[in-house]
């Protein structure tokens, strides 16, 4: 250690604890000077505002904490629609950008280029007020199938009714961890014999026989309820039962997925291309077939240029979830660092709370990705 | 003649199937394509879901007739090896084309034929189409925000002088090549920080940032004559000691008062708005978060403990959150944490804030850059005897931003895209003029014409952007 490098941090630290004594300072004395108090006491007090969509109990007479769990919850609710939606999309687009036909190639490089170019609050505000407000009214719209009923109030879907839910949920662990165990044991036999088993099906069938048997066996009583137009005023009407998708959740789905699944395309495609051409021919040349060549050699490697970008993406559209505020849809943003911190005031408190929980959920989908990430990196001796 | 086997075509009877199955295909194009533009049905005596069907079905079989390998004919084969090479292809294929024909004529009527042009008031509006009055009344609010519309020449006098110094860099004799980096880096900003403070804000002429240039000015002229051993305890010193004797000793009294001059009429940034905004705020963010992105991704790979984990703490903590809360911190938390008797402008506070947030983007590109180069290159630097900043300024980042041009450029489009948000505290670019020109009394109802405008707009503007960094990137590409 000698001088040269000790100087530099010190002059770093020095800038950053004036700057932080600066800001804390100034914060203590506006804080005395408006009244207010440092704590976090409010998250107790009566929130007293409604909450227009909430997947737990939720209104005026809970509490802030409640209010901010609801807003939480609907921030994961629309984050995993969205990467499932966006996964599907951009997959098979990225596919289609890697298909020989011109045509195919052609359409999914116009959606690429086009979707991805235009920032996503306006896609939002596209499909909320110009696209999905175009939709009829609840007591105009044409069911699809007889039973859906998409209209500007919202999207309107069956649901199902269940009565002794649990067997059926402990049915699906099961087979889960089934699942896992044969993917153990088929890993297991490739390695030491070179014997493939069909795990996909044997997984698929897991999936569907298990919860089957429990639906037969256990008492599993499952009724769909379809929803039914209800009058609620001279003009007004809704859809009772069912399950009700608010326009803004869709509208927030709908941009948010099709804006990423733009990005993992790309990914997709640059993961495929990645493979190096020698690979396919060296595989095909020891006799695999052309489906072995492709989940044997070319998928495992490709998989590793594509997941860590892509995990990105995923992280991208949760942040960019928040953008729900702008039209509307009560998600964490919304709810407290917007409703709730209006109402109490607590500046300080709750921005800091809104963004230590998007800073923890990055932070442990990128812990949990790397760790995947460095299971499955190549191990080189 | 050889007999015809419809099921497996061949190359034997080559013409009767590509006569069979070229009108077939083209048969199948003629029903999709009258039923677009003219609504004529013309398998309507078939029963409903076969007339549905029927262009799919004969269009399929028309094109695997026409699916005959090394047929000789040149035109076919470039169909077949593009889009027939298999049926499932085919079959995409056709989709494809009868969407486009399908979608083509509801598209053109509502952008072109049924639109209307001409007005200036809902009422001109009667066509089914779009309403393309609605754009051309609020043309100026879309571009100039709330701004005079009598003192809009300043935007646009601005603006055009800034693209003009931008453009410099082009037709620079070879001779002053050398000196651009410096210009882009240092001299145009300023000049275009001035412009905007003078023209477009209308700001005193005298103020605390205009001593300063005059003291860089005489600093930098004097620099040439000091040797280049104390160059840089020269720099270090005297521009400071220049600024504090120009404000405090020299111009003290008498400037006082020519600063309160004002060429122009104040516009405050609350009236700024629409796509000139955009324009403002994306160049003075893209200009500071490059040099804090490449300071901090050094400084997340120095040696130095300390720095190199205030970096990594930096860079996580603003890539962990959206942009959204960090412009609320910046206008609800931010206030509170200066003195009360300080305020800082909501633009400015906006573009620091931007600026932060991207950096850090910056910052982890850069670093796969910097990680990307092999060692020898640091090693190589190092054996020439060269410190940490030689080392850096003259072989390892040349090198290093060649390598992250894209990357840098994604970051940069994303910036550009991300303007939008600033509507949360208040300030109103395009996006945010289209909501409130969406929800005026006299123009509901044309939320579609404005965002499609929109869109439009933006999609320029990206597009342009990645098509010219795609170009620098083949430029400066370098065989390794």
């Amino acid at each position: 250690m000698n001088f040269k490098k000790i100087l530099p941090q010190l002059l770093t630290l020095a800038v950053v604890i004036l700057v932080f004594g600066f800001f804390s300072y100034n914060a203590q004395v506006n804080m005395e000077n408006r009244g207010l108090e440092f704590g976090f006491g409010f998250l107790t007090y009566e929130a007293s505002f409604d909450i227009q969509f909430s997947l737990i109990e939720y209104d005026g007479s809970h509490s802030y904490f409640r209010a901010y769990l609801v807003g939480l919850l609907n921030t994961i609710l629309v984050s995993v629609i969205g990467i499932i939606f966006a996964t599907i999309l951009g997959v098979t687009v990225g596919i289609a950008r890697l298909s020989r036909n011109y045509l195919i190639e052609r359409t999914a490089a116009v959606y690429v280029e086009f979707f991805r170019n235009i920032p996503l609050l306006l896609q939002i505000f596209f499909w909320y007020f110009a696209a999905l407000r175009a939709l009829p009214l609840p007591e105009k719209a044409e069911p699809m199938f007889g039973v859906f009923f998409l209209t500007i109030k919202g999207f309107f879907i069956p649901a199902f009714v269940w009565n002794n839910l649990d067997i059926f949920i402990y049915s699906v662990i099961a087979a889960i961890i089934a699942i896992f165990f044969v993917r153990l044991y088929a890993r297991k036999k490739q390695e030491n014999q070179g014997i493939q088993t069909p795990v996909l099906l044997i997984s698929i069938g897991l999936l569907i026989i298990l919860p089957l048997l429990s639906f037969l066996l256990g008492g599993v009583d499952a009724s769909i309820e379809i929803p039914v137009i209800e009058q609620l005023s001279q003009t007004s009407f809704t859809y009772k039962g069912g399950l009700k998708l608010p326009p803004e959740l869709i509208a927030l789905a709908l941009a948010l997925s099709l804006y990423t699944a733009t990005f993992i395309a790309e990914n997709v495609r640059a993961g495929v291309q990645g493979v190096s051409k020698g690979q396919k021919e060296a595989a095909a040349s020891i006799g695999l077939t052309p489906n072995q060549v492709l989940k044997l050699v070319v998928m495992p490697q490709a998989l590793r240029i594509i997941i860590p970008p892509t995990t990105n993406q995923y992280l991208n559209l949760t942040k960019n979830s928040s953008l729900a505020a702008a039209i509307a849809y009560p998600d964490l943003v919304l709810v407290f660092a917007g409703t709730a911190l209006m109402q109490t005031g607590s500046a300080i408190e709750i921005v800091s709370i809104t963004m230590l929980t998007y800073l923890t959920l990055s932070i442990t989908i990128s812990i949990f990705m790397n760790w995947y990430n460095k299971k499955i990196a190549i191990k080189e001796k | 003649m050889n007999k015809l086997n419809f099921l497996s075509p061949d190359k034997n009877n080559l013409y009767a199937y590509l006569y069979l199955g070229i009108s077939l295909f083209s048969f199948s194009i003629l029903i999709v394509f009258l039923n677009s533009f003219f609504n004529l049905d013309l398998t309507s005596f078939l029963p409903g879901t076969i007339s549905y069907f029927l262009p799919l079905i004969v269009g399929f079989i028309g094109l695997h007739l026409i699916r005959i390998e090394y047929s000789g004919i040149k035109f076919l084969d470039i169909i077949n090896k593009n889009i027939n090479t298999n049926k499932f292809n085919a079959l995409l294929s056709l989709l494809i084309i009868f969407l486009i024909i399908k979608s083509a004529p509801p598209l053109l009527s509502w952008f072109i034929i049924d639109a209307n042009f001409a007005g200036d008031s809902k009422d001109a509006c009667s066509g089914s189409g779009a309403c393309w009055a609605y754009i051309k009344t609020w043309f100026n609010r879309f571009m100039y925000g709330m701004y005079p519309n009598d003192e809009q020449w300043r935007i646009n006098l601005s603006f055009i002088s800034l693209a003009f110094l931008g453009g410099i860099g082009f037709f620079a004799p070879e001779q002053l090549k050398k000196y651009l980096t410096l210009y882009y880096v240092v001299i145009y900003p300023i000049i275009a920080f001035l412009f905007i403070f003078f023209f477009i804000s209308g700001g005193p002429i005298f103020f605390d940032f205009s001593y300063g240039i005059i003291a860089a000015v005489i600093s930098i002229v004097i620099g040439f004559f000091i040797p280049s051993k104390f160059k840089m305890y020269y720099f270090l010193i005297i521009p400071i000691t220049i600024y504090i004797l120009l404000k405090y000793v020299f111009f003290y009294e008498e400037l006082i008062e020519l600063g309160k001059i004002q060429a122009f009429e104040w516009v405050e940034t609350g009236a700024w708005g629409g796509l000139s905004l955009t324009f403002i705020v994306s160049f003075f963010c893209l200009i500071f978060c490059f040099p804090v992105g490449l300071f901090l991704s050094l400084g997340r790979r120095s040696d130095l403990p300390l720095i190199k984990y205030i970096s990594i703490g930096f860079i996580e903590f603003w890539r962990g959150v959206p942009l959204i809360t960090v412009l609320f911190m910046s206008s609800v938390m931010f206030p509170m944490f200066l003195p009360e008797d300080m305020f800082i402008d909501k633009l400015v506070r906006v573009i620091i804030a931007i600026s932060l947030f991207e950096a850090a983007y910056v910052a982890e590109v850069i670093r796969g850059g910097l990680q990307a180069l092999p060692r020898g290159q640091y090693d190589a630097a190092k054996s020439l005897g060269m410190g940490y900043w030689k080392m850096h300024i003259l072989v390892i980042l040349p090198q290093a931003l060649k390598l992250v041009i894209p990357g840098i450029a994604n970051t940069f489009l994303a910036l550009v895209k991300d303007t939008p948000l600033i509507f949360v505290v208040g300030l109103l670019e395009i996006v945010g003029m289209l909501n409130l020109a969406k929800t005026n009394p006299e123009w509901l109802g044309y939320a579609m014409e404005g965002y499609v405008f929109a869109s439009i707009v933006f999609f320029i503007i990206c597009y342009a952007m990645s098509k010219y960094s795609y170009n620098l990137e083949q430029k400066y590409k370098t065989e390794r």
